[in-house]
């Protein structure tokens, strides 16, 4: 009897933690690493203006960015200061191209999807508040040449301050 | 003096600091999700074939903005604050000089390619805030509830009484 009372005096033995702390920071790490914020670089300086009547664009997968401004100080010996349209990485340029460049580019937006979701794809238009309107009307009907004709201006939410 | 143990220092919290860390990034950290206006275009009708289109006059709110961001409405200069009040008059109201009635109403938009976007954009919302406060209007008088807590139909319902319809005409300028 004595031998089997002695068993309940033992203590568990610790579980070392000391290694959690690595553990926590590989998990920061790793989803600091794949968190993607944004796809394409800004080329263009880009302040947009201020509206109340906005509705939040859903699904990611589904949008296509067209950036419209000034280019940065870096790009703007190349491109010059004049507004430029930025469609992913590159600016359309000469702006001459701008229906061949819109069209190849909305033909690659479409091809990275599944045809049933075509008719839900919408382009969202960055445009600077500055812009004059002329190159944005240019955007707006070569999109509805080849028949794309759901947009977004993008804007900043000015209902919250009011 | 040599041979004296340096003290363990606990890891054991360790953890719970990095914890903090990482729930605290994670809180903070607003991924930004853009909105927008949105709009969609009308299909496009090549410029050599204009679209002849019968309105009576009562019927159609012209407004436009010139180079020098100026607003126009039916050839009165107007300040944008007015415009908001003054659209959801000419739609509603019936009134002989204004629209017949909702159904027949037509905003016409129409800028100068000098035009700045900040203008185009700040009209373009005013126009879009008279028909969202119809709505509204129209939802709660119906249903008695927020256009937002409609179901689908009910709001397809509002939207077919009181049409969104603006038309924007080809930019004037070079």
């Amino acid at each position: 009897m004595a031998k089997f009372g002695k068993k309940g005096k033992k203590e568990a033995p610790g579980i070392t933690t000391a290694s959690l702390p690595d553990i926590v920071f590989m998990l920061l790490c790793f989803f600091m690493v794949v968190t993607k914020m944004r796809d394409a670089e800004l080329k263009v300086k880009i302040s947009v203006p201020t509206a109340t009547e906005l509705q939040k664009l859903e699904k990611k997968s589904l949008v296509s960015h067209i950036y419209i401004g000034q280019p940065v100080p870096s790009y703007a010996e190349v491109y010059g200061s004049a507004p430029r349209v930025q469609l992913n990485d590159a600016f359309v340029y000469p702006p001459a191209s701008l229906e061949a460049d819109l069209r190849e580019f909305i033909q690659n937006e479409k091809d990275k999807l599944d045809p049933r979701q075509h008719p839900a794809m919408t382009a969202a238009l960055k445009i600077d508040g500055k812009v004059k309107m002329g190159i944005v009307t240019d955007v707006k009907r070569n999109l509805r040449k080849i028949n794309f004709r759901k947009v977004s201006y993008l804007a900043n939410d000015g209902s919250k301050t009011e | 003096m040599a041979n004296r143990k340096i003290p363990e220092i606990n890891a054991g919290s360790m953890a719970d600091i990095a914890f903090l860390l990482l729930v605290f990034f994670l809180v903070t950290t607003t991924i930004q999700t853009d909105s927008g206006l949105r709009v969609l275009l009308p299909p496009y009708v090549p410029e050599d074939q204009p679209v002849e289109i019968d309105v009576q006059k009562r019927n159609v709110l012209a407004v436009q903005v010139n180079a020098r961001d100026q607003l126009l409405v039916r050839d009165n200069i107007m300040k944008i604050e007015d415009l908001r009040e003054y659209t959801k008059v000419f739609i509603t109201s019936g009134r002989p000089d204004m629209a017949k009635s909702p159904k027949q109403a037509i905003v016409s938009l129409l800028n100068d390619n000098g035009t700045s976007y900040k203008m185009y954009l700040s009209v373009y919302n005013e126009l879009r805030a008279a028909y969202n406060e119809l709505w509204e209007d129209r939802a709660q008088n119906d249903f008695g509830r927020a256009y937002d807590a409609l179901s689908k139909q009910e709001q397809k319902k509002v939207r077919e009484e009181i049409p969104l319809v603006i038309s924007e005409a080809e930019p004037t300028g070079n």
